[in-house]
Protein backbone atom coordinates (compact mmCIF):
# COMPACT_ATOMS: atom_id res chain seq x y z
CA UNK A 1 0.00 0.00 0.00
CA UNK A 2 2.92 2.14 1.02
CA UNK A 3 3.94 2.34 -3.05
CA UNK A 4 0.23 3.56 -3.73
CA UNK A 5 0.50 6.10 -1.20
CA UNK A 6 3.73 7.59 -1.63
CA UNK A 7 4.30 10.80 -3.08
CA UNK A 8 7.53 10.08 -4.29
CA UNK A 9 6.18 7.57 -7.02
CA UNK A 10 5.19 9.55 -10.14
CA UNK A 11 1.44 9.17 -11.08
CA UNK A 12 2.23 6.71 -14.24
CA UNK A 13 4.18 4.49 -12.37
CA UNK A 14 0.90 3.58 -9.88
CA UNK A 15 -1.41 3.47 -12.96
CA UNK A 16 1.10 1.52 -14.60
CA UNK A 17 1.24 -0.86 -11.84
CA UNK A 18 -2.45 -0.91 -11.43
CA UNK A 19 -2.82 -2.48 -15.05
CA UNK A 20 -0.55 -5.05 -14.35
CA UNK A 21 -2.46 -5.79 -10.88
CA UNK A 22 -5.40 -6.25 -13.92
CA UNK A 23 -3.64 -8.30 -15.85
CA UNK A 24 -2.36 -10.63 -13.42
CA UNK A 25 -6.02 -10.96 -11.84
CA UNK A 26 -7.25 -12.11 -14.98
CA UNK A 27 -4.36 -14.75 -15.38
CA UNK A 28 -5.62 -15.53 -11.58
CA UNK A 29 -8.88 -16.20 -13.09
CA UNK A 30 -8.25 -17.87 -16.29
CA UNK A 31 -6.20 -20.34 -13.43
CA UNK A 32 -9.34 -20.55 -11.41
CA UNK A 33 -12.16 -21.31 -13.99
CA UNK A 34 -9.82 -23.87 -15.79
CA UNK A 35 -8.97 -25.62 -12.32
CA UNK A 36 -12.60 -26.43 -11.59
CA UNK A 37 -13.49 -26.98 -15.34
CA UNK A 38 -14.62 -30.65 -15.63
CA UNK A 39 -13.84 -30.87 -19.70
CA UNK A 40 -10.52 -29.28 -19.11
CA UNK A 41 -8.19 -32.68 -19.42
CA UNK A 42 -5.41 -31.38 -17.63
CA UNK A 43 -6.83 -28.49 -15.13
CA UNK A 44 -4.04 -28.22 -12.34
CA UNK A 45 -1.21 -28.01 -15.94
CA UNK A 46 -3.01 -25.25 -16.62
CA UNK A 47 -3.91 -24.12 -13.27
CA UNK A 48 -0.08 -23.92 -12.37
CA UNK A 49 0.78 -22.20 -15.87
CA UNK A 50 -1.90 -19.08 -15.45
CA UNK A 51 -1.36 -18.93 -11.79
CA UNK A 52 2.26 -18.78 -11.69
CA UNK A 53 2.49 -15.95 -14.45
CA UNK A 54 -0.38 -14.17 -13.18
CA UNK A 55 1.23 -14.00 -9.37
CA UNK A 56 4.84 -12.57 -11.35
CA UNK A 57 2.63 -9.99 -13.50
CA UNK A 58 0.71 -8.59 -11.07
CA UNK A 59 2.62 -8.54 -7.27
CA UNK A 60 6.35 -9.10 -9.09
CA UNK A 61 7.13 -5.87 -8.34
CA UNK A 62 7.15 -6.33 -4.34
CA UNK A 63 7.80 -10.69 -4.87
CA UNK A 64 12.10 -11.58 -4.50
CA UNK A 65 13.48 -12.12 -7.54
CA UNK A 66 14.45 -15.53 -7.00
CA UNK A 67 10.84 -16.57 -6.27
CA UNK A 68 9.34 -14.61 -9.28
CA UNK A 69 12.16 -17.19 -11.36
CA UNK A 70 11.15 -19.76 -10.15
CA UNK A 71 7.31 -19.07 -10.45
CA UNK A 72 8.52 -18.22 -14.42
CA UNK A 73 10.54 -21.73 -14.11
CA UNK A 74 6.95 -23.16 -13.08
CA UNK A 75 5.28 -21.66 -15.43
CA UNK A 76 7.73 -22.81 -18.40
CA UNK A 77 7.78 -26.56 -16.73
CA UNK A 78 4.26 -26.93 -17.18
CA UNK A 79 4.42 -25.46 -20.68
CA UNK A 80 7.09 -27.68 -21.69
CA UNK A 81 5.26 -30.40 -20.25
CA UNK A 82 2.38 -30.18 -22.32
CA UNK A 83 0.00 -29.61 -19.58
CA UNK A 84 -1.66 -26.57 -20.60
CA UNK A 85 -4.82 -26.95 -22.22
CA UNK A 86 -8.31 -25.30 -23.03
CA UNK A 87 -11.37 -26.47 -21.71
CA UNK A 88 -14.84 -25.92 -22.38
CA UNK A 89 -15.43 -23.23 -24.92
CA UNK A 90 -17.90 -20.89 -24.46
CA UNK A 91 -17.48 -18.80 -28.32
CA UNK A 92 -20.77 -17.40 -28.97
CA UNK A 93 -23.01 -19.23 -32.18
CA UNK A 94 -23.24 -17.47 -35.05
CA UNK A 95 -26.59 -16.70 -34.04
CA UNK A 96 -26.29 -14.78 -31.00
CA UNK A 97 -23.28 -12.72 -33.01
CA UNK A 98 -25.76 -12.34 -35.90
CA UNK A 99 -28.51 -10.98 -33.29
CA UNK A 100 -26.22 -8.54 -31.49
CA UNK A 101 -25.20 -7.02 -34.85
CA UNK A 102 -28.64 -6.39 -36.20
CA UNK A 103 -28.78 -4.43 -32.20
CA UNK A 104 -25.33 -2.77 -32.44
CA UNK A 105 -24.39 -2.43 -35.77
CA UNK A 106 -21.96 -0.16 -37.10
CA UNK A 107 -21.45 0.95 -33.62
CA UNK A 108 -19.18 -1.56 -32.12
CA UNK A 109 -16.41 -0.04 -34.56
CA UNK A 110 -16.61 2.26 -31.49
CA UNK A 111 -14.91 0.42 -28.83
CA UNK A 112 -12.55 -1.50 -31.16
CA UNK A 113 -10.98 1.58 -32.25
CA UNK A 114 -10.66 3.21 -28.41
CA UNK A 115 -7.65 0.88 -27.11
CA UNK A 116 -6.01 2.05 -29.78
CA UNK A 117 -6.81 5.93 -29.74
CA UNK A 118 -6.15 6.08 -26.19
CA UNK A 119 -2.65 4.21 -26.38
CA UNK A 120 -1.61 6.98 -29.13
CA UNK A 121 -3.41 10.16 -27.05
CA UNK A 122 -1.60 9.19 -24.05
CA UNK A 123 1.84 8.79 -25.74
CA UNK A 124 1.39 12.02 -27.25
CA UNK A 125 0.58 13.73 -24.52
CA UNK A 126 3.74 12.43 -22.60
CA UNK A 127 1.91 9.72 -20.49
CA UNK A 128 2.55 6.11 -20.66
CA UNK A 129 0.82 4.35 -23.65
CA UNK A 130 0.21 1.28 -21.52
CA UNK A 131 -1.65 3.18 -19.20
CA UNK A 132 -3.91 4.90 -22.34
CA UNK A 133 -4.58 1.26 -23.56
CA UNK A 134 -6.04 0.11 -19.90
CA UNK A 135 -7.70 3.20 -20.80
CA UNK A 136 -8.83 2.44 -23.64
CA UNK A 137 -10.11 -0.75 -23.29
CA UNK A 138 -12.24 0.78 -19.93
CA UNK A 139 -13.94 3.23 -22.56
CA UNK A 140 -14.35 -0.08 -24.64
CA UNK A 141 -16.68 -1.86 -21.70
CA UNK A 142 -18.42 1.13 -20.94
CA UNK A 143 -18.99 1.65 -24.33
CA UNK A 144 -20.40 -2.21 -24.91
CA UNK A 145 -22.25 -2.42 -21.95
CA UNK A 146 -24.03 0.76 -22.97
CA UNK A 147 -24.77 -1.37 -26.21
CA UNK A 148 -26.10 -3.95 -24.31
CA UNK A 149 -26.27 -4.85 -20.84
CA UNK A 150 -25.76 -7.86 -21.55
CA UNK A 151 -22.23 -7.18 -21.51
CA UNK A 152 -21.62 -7.54 -18.07
CA UNK A 153 -17.88 -8.30 -16.11
CA UNK A 154 -18.03 -11.50 -15.85
CA UNK A 155 -18.79 -11.53 -19.61
CA UNK A 156 -15.68 -9.39 -20.05
CA UNK A 157 -13.31 -11.34 -17.55
CA UNK A 158 -14.67 -15.20 -18.93
CA UNK A 159 -14.09 -14.08 -23.10
CA UNK A 160 -10.74 -12.87 -21.75
CA UNK A 161 -10.11 -16.61 -20.15
CA UNK A 162 -11.41 -18.12 -23.14
CA UNK A 163 -9.23 -15.86 -25.45
CA UNK A 164 -6.14 -16.52 -23.44
CA UNK A 165 -6.62 -20.30 -23.03
CA UNK A 166 -7.20 -20.13 -27.08
CA UNK A 167 -3.61 -18.46 -27.21
CA UNK A 168 -2.11 -20.52 -24.97
CA UNK A 169 1.31 -21.10 -23.66
CA UNK A 170 2.94 -19.23 -26.91
CA UNK A 171 1.46 -16.05 -25.81
CA UNK A 172 4.73 -16.02 -23.73
CA UNK A 173 6.71 -15.80 -25.82
CA UNK A 174 7.94 -12.85 -26.43
CA UNK A 175 8.78 -11.97 -22.31
CA UNK A 176 10.56 -15.36 -22.40
CA UNK A 177 12.40 -14.33 -25.73
CA UNK A 178 13.49 -11.27 -23.62
CA UNK A 179 14.25 -13.03 -20.85
CA UNK A 180 16.94 -15.16 -23.05
CA UNK A 181 18.02 -11.87 -24.35
CA UNK A 182 19.39 -10.56 -20.40
CA UNK A 183 20.78 -13.93 -20.46
CA UNK A 184 22.62 -13.72 -23.44
CA UNK A 185 23.97 -10.26 -22.61
CA UNK A 186 24.85 -11.38 -19.17
CA UNK A 187 27.14 -14.24 -20.47
CA UNK A 188 29.02 -11.87 -23.15
CA UNK A 189 27.23 -13.40 -26.23
CA UNK A 190 27.47 -10.44 -28.17
CA UNK A 191 30.93 -9.73 -27.79
CA UNK A 192 31.87 -13.17 -29.19
CA UNK A 193 29.39 -12.69 -32.26
CA UNK A 194 30.85 -8.88 -32.56
CA UNK A 195 34.00 -10.48 -32.85
CA UNK A 196 33.42 -13.03 -35.61
CA UNK A 197 31.41 -10.79 -37.72
CA UNK A 198 33.96 -7.97 -37.11
CA UNK A 199 36.43 -10.16 -39.44
CA UNK A 200 34.00 -10.85 -42.04
CA UNK A 201 32.46 -7.12 -42.81
CA UNK A 202 34.90 -4.37 -41.73
CA UNK A 203 34.04 -2.34 -38.65
CA UNK A 204 32.70 1.58 -39.30
CA UNK A 205 30.84 1.11 -42.90
CA UNK A 206 27.44 1.62 -41.14
CA UNK A 207 25.49 1.33 -44.30
CA UNK A 208 27.30 -2.48 -44.81
CA UNK A 209 26.21 -2.60 -41.30
CA UNK A 210 22.73 -1.93 -41.55
CA UNK A 211 22.88 -4.27 -45.02
CA UNK A 212 24.09 -7.23 -43.56
CA UNK A 213 21.96 -6.72 -40.12
CA UNK A 214 18.60 -6.49 -42.19
CA UNK A 215 19.60 -9.48 -44.07
CA UNK A 216 20.52 -11.52 -41.34
CA UNK A 217 17.28 -10.58 -40.23
CA UNK A 218 15.00 -12.24 -42.61
CA UNK A 219 17.39 -15.03 -43.09
CA UNK A 220 17.64 -15.91 -39.60
CA UNK A 221 13.54 -15.68 -39.70
CA UNK A 222 13.19 -17.81 -43.00
CA UNK A 223 15.38 -20.59 -40.66
CA UNK A 224 13.70 -20.14 -37.41
CA UNK A 225 10.16 -19.23 -38.35
CA UNK A 226 9.91 -16.34 -35.91
CA UNK A 227 11.16 -13.06 -36.08
CA UNK A 228 10.98 -12.03 -32.35
CA UNK A 229 13.59 -15.23 -31.70
CA UNK A 230 15.93 -13.35 -34.47
CA UNK A 231 15.27 -9.98 -33.20
CA UNK A 232 16.90 -11.15 -29.52
CA UNK A 233 19.98 -12.82 -31.57
CA UNK A 234 20.80 -10.69 -34.44
CA UNK A 235 20.68 -7.09 -32.34
CA UNK A 236 22.75 -8.36 -29.80
CA UNK A 237 25.26 -9.64 -32.54
CA UNK A 238 25.59 -7.39 -34.99
CA UNK A 239 22.81 -4.47 -34.82
CA UNK A 240 24.04 -2.96 -31.75
CA UNK A 241 28.30 -3.79 -32.56
CA UNK A 242 28.17 -3.24 -36.72
CA UNK A 243 25.58 -0.33 -36.56
CA UNK A 244 24.13 1.34 -33.63
CA UNK A 245 27.86 1.23 -32.01
CA UNK A 246 28.21 4.07 -34.86
CA UNK A 247 25.72 6.63 -33.83
CA UNK A 248 22.34 5.25 -36.22
CA UNK A 249 19.22 5.93 -34.40
CA UNK A 250 18.56 2.70 -32.20
CA UNK A 251 14.51 3.21 -32.84
CA UNK A 252 14.62 2.91 -36.42
CA UNK A 253 17.30 0.69 -36.68
CA UNK A 254 16.21 -2.13 -34.58
CA UNK A 255 12.13 -1.32 -35.08
CA UNK A 256 13.04 -1.70 -38.64
CA UNK A 257 15.16 -4.43 -38.82
CA UNK A 258 12.02 -6.01 -36.94
CA UNK A 259 9.63 -5.15 -40.24
CA UNK A 260 12.79 -7.01 -42.63
CA UNK A 261 12.12 -10.17 -40.14
CA UNK A 262 8.65 -9.95 -40.93
CA UNK A 263 9.28 -10.07 -44.82
CA UNK A 264 11.47 -13.06 -43.67
CA UNK A 265 8.44 -14.47 -41.88
CA UNK A 266 5.79 -14.21 -45.09
CA UNK A 267 8.97 -16.44 -47.15
CA UNK A 268 9.28 -19.80 -45.05
CA UNK A 269 6.64 -22.67 -44.48
CA UNK A 270 8.87 -22.75 -40.79
CA UNK A 271 5.91 -20.08 -40.03
CA UNK A 272 3.49 -22.45 -40.52
CA UNK A 273 1.05 -20.94 -38.70
CA UNK A 274 0.66 -18.27 -41.49
CA UNK A 275 2.08 -19.97 -44.19
CA UNK A 276 0.75 -23.68 -43.72
CA UNK A 277 -1.93 -23.71 -41.55
CA UNK A 278 -4.45 -21.16 -44.13
CA UNK A 279 -3.65 -23.76 -46.83
CA UNK A 280 -5.35 -26.38 -45.00
CA UNK A 281 -8.13 -23.91 -43.41
CA UNK A 282 -8.78 -22.78 -47.19
CA UNK A 283 -8.23 -26.08 -48.49
CA UNK A 284 -5.78 -24.83 -50.91
CA UNK A 285 -4.00 -27.70 -53.18
CA UNK A 286 -0.72 -25.94 -53.38
CA UNK A 287 0.86 -26.78 -50.19
CA UNK A 288 3.37 -23.28 -50.85
CA UNK A 289 0.18 -21.45 -52.53
CA UNK A 290 0.06 -18.61 -49.65
CA UNK A 291 4.06 -18.16 -49.79
CA UNK A 292 3.98 -18.25 -53.40
CA UNK A 293 1.72 -15.16 -53.42
CA UNK A 294 3.73 -13.52 -51.11
CA UNK A 295 7.33 -13.58 -52.44
CA UNK A 296 6.98 -10.19 -54.26
CA UNK A 297 5.29 -8.47 -51.78
CA UNK A 298 8.21 -9.13 -49.59
CA UNK A 299 10.67 -8.88 -51.70
CA UNK A 300 9.83 -5.14 -52.89
CA UNK A 301 9.70 -4.41 -48.60
CA UNK A 302 12.92 -5.48 -48.01
CA UNK A 303 14.65 -3.42 -50.76
CA UNK A 304 11.94 -0.75 -49.27
CA UNK A 305 13.33 -0.77 -45.34
CA UNK A 306 17.08 -1.15 -46.42
CA UNK A 307 17.29 1.87 -48.01
CA UNK A 308 14.65 3.42 -45.90
CA UNK A 309 16.93 2.68 -42.95
CA UNK A 310 20.06 4.06 -45.07
CA UNK A 311 17.98 7.41 -45.62
CA UNK A 312 17.34 7.67 -41.86
CA UNK A 313 20.03 6.40 -39.77
CA UNK B 1 37.69 -20.78 -26.28
CA UNK B 2 35.23 -17.76 -26.42
CA UNK B 3 32.84 -19.43 -29.11
CA UNK B 4 31.38 -22.15 -26.86
CA UNK B 5 29.03 -19.34 -25.75
CA UNK B 6 27.62 -19.04 -28.75
CA UNK B 7 26.32 -23.00 -27.93
CA UNK B 8 22.43 -21.04 -26.57
CA UNK B 9 22.45 -19.37 -30.16
CA UNK B 10 22.91 -22.34 -31.60
CA UNK B 11 20.32 -24.22 -30.02
CA UNK B 12 17.45 -21.64 -30.26
CA UNK B 13 18.52 -21.95 -34.25
CA UNK B 14 18.08 -25.70 -34.35
CA UNK B 15 14.98 -26.31 -32.08
CA UNK B 16 13.15 -23.53 -33.93
CA UNK B 17 14.22 -25.03 -36.68
CA UNK B 18 13.65 -28.44 -36.18
CA UNK B 19 9.58 -27.66 -34.52
CA UNK B 20 10.88 -28.48 -31.20
CA UNK B 21 8.46 -27.02 -27.65
CA UNK B 22 9.61 -22.98 -28.32
CA UNK B 23 9.54 -22.82 -24.13
CA UNK B 24 11.83 -25.78 -23.97
CA UNK B 25 14.24 -24.27 -26.37
CA UNK B 26 14.48 -21.33 -24.72
CA UNK B 27 14.71 -22.52 -20.85
CA UNK B 28 17.51 -24.48 -22.47
CA UNK B 29 19.64 -22.28 -23.86
CA UNK B 30 18.94 -19.86 -21.33
CA UNK B 31 20.68 -22.80 -18.74
CA UNK B 32 23.82 -23.98 -21.31
CA UNK B 33 24.65 -20.57 -21.99
CA UNK B 34 24.59 -19.74 -18.10
CA UNK B 35 26.39 -22.44 -18.06
CA UNK B 36 29.12 -22.24 -20.28
CA UNK B 37 29.57 -18.22 -19.80
CA UNK B 38 30.16 -18.78 -16.06
CA UNK B 39 26.76 -17.62 -14.28
CA UNK B 40 25.98 -19.32 -11.58
CA UNK B 41 22.17 -21.03 -10.83
CA UNK B 42 21.13 -18.93 -8.32
CA UNK B 43 21.97 -15.60 -10.28
CA UNK B 44 19.89 -17.39 -13.43
CA UNK B 45 16.98 -17.88 -11.93
CA UNK B 46 17.15 -13.75 -10.41
CA UNK B 47 17.82 -12.89 -13.79
CA UNK B 48 14.51 -14.90 -15.20
CA UNK B 49 12.73 -13.49 -12.19
CA UNK B 50 14.03 -9.77 -12.67
CA UNK B 51 13.24 -9.68 -16.58
CA UNK B 52 10.21 -11.17 -16.76
CA UNK B 53 9.10 -8.23 -14.43
CA UNK B 54 10.69 -5.84 -16.19
CA UNK B 55 9.08 -7.40 -19.59
CA UNK B 56 5.96 -7.74 -18.42
CA UNK B 57 4.70 -4.71 -20.74
CA UNK B 58 4.98 -7.45 -22.97
CA UNK B 59 1.65 -9.22 -21.31
CA UNK B 60 -0.13 -6.19 -22.17
CA UNK B 61 -2.36 -7.84 -24.91
CA UNK B 62 -4.41 -9.96 -22.37
CA UNK B 63 -5.39 -6.77 -21.08
CA UNK B 64 -7.02 -5.97 -24.45
CA UNK B 65 -8.47 -9.53 -24.40
CA UNK B 66 -10.62 -8.12 -22.09
CA UNK B 67 -12.41 -6.88 -25.03
CA UNK B 68 -11.69 -8.78 -27.90
CA UNK B 69 -13.79 -11.64 -27.65
CA UNK B 70 -16.78 -9.33 -26.18
CA UNK B 71 -16.53 -7.32 -29.59
CA UNK B 72 -16.98 -10.56 -31.42
CA UNK B 73 -20.00 -11.55 -29.30
CA UNK B 74 -21.52 -8.40 -29.85
CA UNK B 75 -21.42 -8.41 -33.86
CA UNK B 76 -17.34 -6.92 -35.05
CA UNK B 77 -17.09 -9.88 -37.66
CA UNK B 78 -20.72 -8.80 -38.83
CA UNK B 79 -20.13 -5.23 -39.22
CA UNK B 80 -17.18 -5.63 -40.95
CA UNK B 81 -17.96 -7.68 -43.96
CA UNK B 82 -21.12 -4.97 -44.13
CA UNK B 83 -18.47 -2.67 -44.29
CA UNK B 84 -16.61 -4.58 -47.65
CA UNK B 85 -20.03 -5.43 -49.16
CA UNK B 86 -20.96 -1.60 -49.63
CA UNK B 87 -18.34 -1.58 -52.44
CA UNK B 88 -20.57 -1.74 -55.97
CA UNK B 89 -19.63 -3.53 -59.13
CA UNK B 90 -16.80 -5.30 -57.26
CA UNK B 91 -14.09 -7.57 -58.54
CA UNK B 92 -12.44 -10.59 -56.15
CA UNK B 93 -9.36 -8.30 -56.21
CA UNK B 94 -11.48 -5.27 -55.37
CA UNK B 95 -13.06 -7.35 -52.48
CA UNK B 96 -9.30 -8.36 -51.13
CA UNK B 97 -8.18 -4.86 -51.40
CA UNK B 98 -10.88 -3.54 -49.48
CA UNK B 99 -9.84 -6.23 -46.43
CA UNK B 100 -6.28 -5.62 -46.83
CA UNK B 101 -7.13 -1.74 -46.11
CA UNK B 102 -9.51 -2.48 -43.42
CA UNK B 103 -7.35 -4.99 -41.69
CA UNK B 104 -4.24 -2.44 -41.79
CA UNK B 105 -6.99 0.13 -40.20
CA UNK B 106 -8.13 -2.31 -37.54
CA UNK B 107 -4.53 -4.03 -37.02
CA UNK B 108 -2.91 -0.78 -36.01
CA UNK B 109 -5.65 -0.81 -33.48
CA UNK B 110 -4.38 -3.76 -32.58
CA UNK B 111 -7.97 -5.59 -33.07
CA UNK B 112 -8.24 -8.50 -35.50
CA UNK B 113 -11.44 -9.30 -37.12
CA UNK B 114 -11.02 -12.99 -37.34
CA UNK B 115 -8.30 -14.10 -39.58
CA UNK B 116 -7.84 -17.01 -42.18
CA UNK B 117 -10.44 -19.39 -39.58
CA UNK B 118 -12.39 -16.59 -38.37
CA UNK B 119 -13.09 -14.49 -40.90
CA UNK B 120 -10.96 -15.11 -45.07
CA UNK B 121 -12.88 -18.67 -45.17
CA UNK B 122 -16.36 -18.29 -44.18
CA UNK B 123 -16.95 -14.47 -45.21
CA UNK B 124 -14.28 -13.18 -47.25
CA UNK B 125 -13.71 -16.07 -49.97
CA UNK B 126 -17.80 -16.18 -50.41
CA UNK B 127 -17.71 -12.79 -51.07
CA UNK B 128 -15.02 -12.82 -53.87
CA UNK B 129 -16.56 -15.92 -55.68
CA UNK B 130 -19.94 -14.20 -55.34
CA UNK B 131 -18.41 -10.98 -57.89
CA UNK B 132 -17.42 -13.57 -60.25
CA UNK B 133 -20.70 -15.29 -59.58
CA UNK B 134 -23.24 -12.38 -60.43
CA UNK B 135 -21.08 -11.64 -63.76
CA UNK B 136 -22.61 -14.76 -64.73
CA UNK B 137 -19.32 -16.84 -64.57
CA UNK B 138 -18.83 -20.13 -63.33
CA UNK B 139 -15.58 -19.48 -61.15
CA UNK B 140 -12.50 -20.89 -62.69
CA UNK B 141 -10.71 -23.91 -60.10
CA UNK B 142 -6.98 -22.41 -60.81
CA UNK B 143 -8.54 -18.76 -59.88
CA UNK B 144 -10.17 -20.30 -56.65
CA UNK B 145 -6.88 -21.55 -55.79
CA UNK B 146 -5.13 -17.87 -56.56
CA UNK B 147 -7.86 -15.91 -54.66
CA UNK B 148 -7.32 -18.14 -51.39
CA UNK B 149 -3.64 -17.59 -51.89
CA UNK B 150 -4.18 -14.03 -52.50
CA UNK B 151 -6.19 -13.37 -49.60
CA UNK B 152 -4.05 -15.73 -46.75
CA UNK B 153 -0.96 -13.39 -48.28
CA UNK B 154 -2.81 -9.90 -47.48
CA UNK B 155 -4.35 -11.30 -44.43
CA UNK B 156 -0.19 -11.58 -43.25
CA UNK B 157 1.01 -8.48 -45.64
CA UNK B 158 -1.84 -6.09 -43.43
CA UNK B 159 -1.36 -7.54 -40.31
CA UNK B 160 2.23 -7.58 -39.96
CA UNK B 161 3.13 -4.13 -41.38
CA UNK B 162 0.34 -2.80 -39.39
CA UNK B 163 0.14 -3.62 -36.20
CA UNK B 164 3.86 -2.39 -35.72
CA UNK B 165 1.65 1.31 -35.59
CA UNK B 166 -0.10 0.21 -32.42
CA UNK B 167 1.53 2.01 -29.90
CA UNK B 168 2.99 -0.43 -27.16
CA UNK B 169 2.09 -3.50 -29.67
CA UNK B 170 4.33 -6.78 -29.09
CA UNK B 171 6.98 -6.19 -31.66
CA UNK B 172 8.11 -2.71 -30.56
CA UNK B 173 8.00 -3.68 -26.51
CA UNK B 174 10.45 -6.42 -27.01
CA UNK B 175 12.06 -4.62 -29.01
CA UNK B 176 12.50 -1.45 -26.60
CA UNK B 177 13.11 -4.49 -24.25
CA UNK B 178 16.08 -5.61 -26.17
CA UNK B 179 17.37 -1.78 -26.38
CA UNK B 180 17.20 -1.15 -22.86
CA UNK B 181 19.46 -4.66 -22.38
CA UNK B 182 22.18 -2.91 -24.60
CA UNK B 183 21.63 0.56 -22.64
CA UNK B 184 19.77 2.26 -25.43
CA UNK B 185 16.01 4.70 -23.97
CA UNK B 186 13.58 4.48 -26.74
CA UNK B 187 9.74 5.49 -26.48
CA UNK B 188 7.34 3.60 -27.66
CA UNK B 189 5.62 6.07 -29.66
CA UNK B 190 9.25 6.63 -31.98
CA UNK B 191 8.89 3.20 -32.46
CA UNK B 192 5.61 3.40 -33.91
CA UNK B 193 6.02 6.14 -35.98
CA UNK B 194 9.35 4.93 -37.78
CA UNK B 195 6.52 2.42 -39.07
CA UNK B 196 4.18 4.83 -40.62
CA UNK B 197 5.89 4.44 -44.13
CA UNK B 198 6.83 0.79 -43.90
CA UNK B 199 2.83 0.44 -43.18
CA UNK B 200 1.57 2.33 -46.40
CA UNK B 201 3.64 0.95 -48.62
CA UNK B 202 3.43 -2.69 -47.35
CA UNK B 203 -0.37 -2.13 -47.39
CA UNK B 204 -0.50 -0.33 -50.72
CA UNK B 205 1.80 -2.82 -52.66
CA UNK B 206 0.06 -6.02 -51.27
CA UNK B 207 -3.66 -4.46 -52.62
CA UNK B 208 -2.64 -3.20 -56.06
CA UNK B 209 -0.10 -6.18 -56.86
CA UNK B 210 -3.37 -8.20 -55.97
CA UNK B 211 -5.81 -6.02 -57.41
CA UNK B 212 -3.46 -6.19 -60.83
CA UNK B 213 -2.95 -9.99 -60.33
CA UNK B 214 -6.89 -10.67 -60.16
CA UNK B 215 -7.29 -8.59 -62.81
CA UNK B 216 -4.98 -10.47 -65.12
CA UNK B 217 -6.47 -13.16 -64.24
CA UNK B 218 -9.85 -12.83 -64.95
CA UNK B 219 -9.38 -11.63 -68.14
CA UNK B 220 -7.43 -15.37 -68.67
CA UNK B 221 -10.43 -17.11 -67.21
CA UNK B 222 -13.42 -15.44 -68.30
CA UNK B 223 -12.96 -13.39 -71.34
CA UNK B 224 -13.85 -16.45 -74.15
CA UNK B 225 -16.71 -17.61 -72.26
CA UNK B 226 -18.99 -14.97 -73.59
Amino acid sequence: MEFFTSADIPVMTKLLEIVYIIIGLICLYTAGINLFDRENPSPWGTSAFWGSVGIVIAFGRWLPNIINGGLILLMSTSAILRLVKSGRDLAPTPEQTKAKFEKIGMKIFIPALSIGAFSLIFAFLGGNALVGTGFGVLVAMVLLFAFSSDNRPKVFFDDAARFLSIVGPTSMLPPLLAVLGTVFTLAGVGDVIADIVGRIIPQGNVNLGIVVYALGMVLFTMIMGNAFAAITVMTVGIGAPFVLAYGADPAAIVMLALTCGYCGTLLTPMAANFNIVPVAILDMKDKMGVIKNQILPAVFMIVFQIIYMIIIK
Amino acid sequence: MEYIKLLGILIVVLGFALKLDSILIIVIAAFVTALVGGVDMVTLVETFGESFVSNRSMTIFILVMLVTGTMERNGLKEASSALIGRIKGATAGMVIAAYGVIRGAFGAFNVGIGGVAGFIRPVLIPMATGTVESKGHTVNENHLEQIKGMAAGIENISWFFCQVLFVGGSGALLVQGTLANLGYDVPLIRLAAVEIPVAIAGVAFGVIYYYLKDRRLSRKYYSKEK
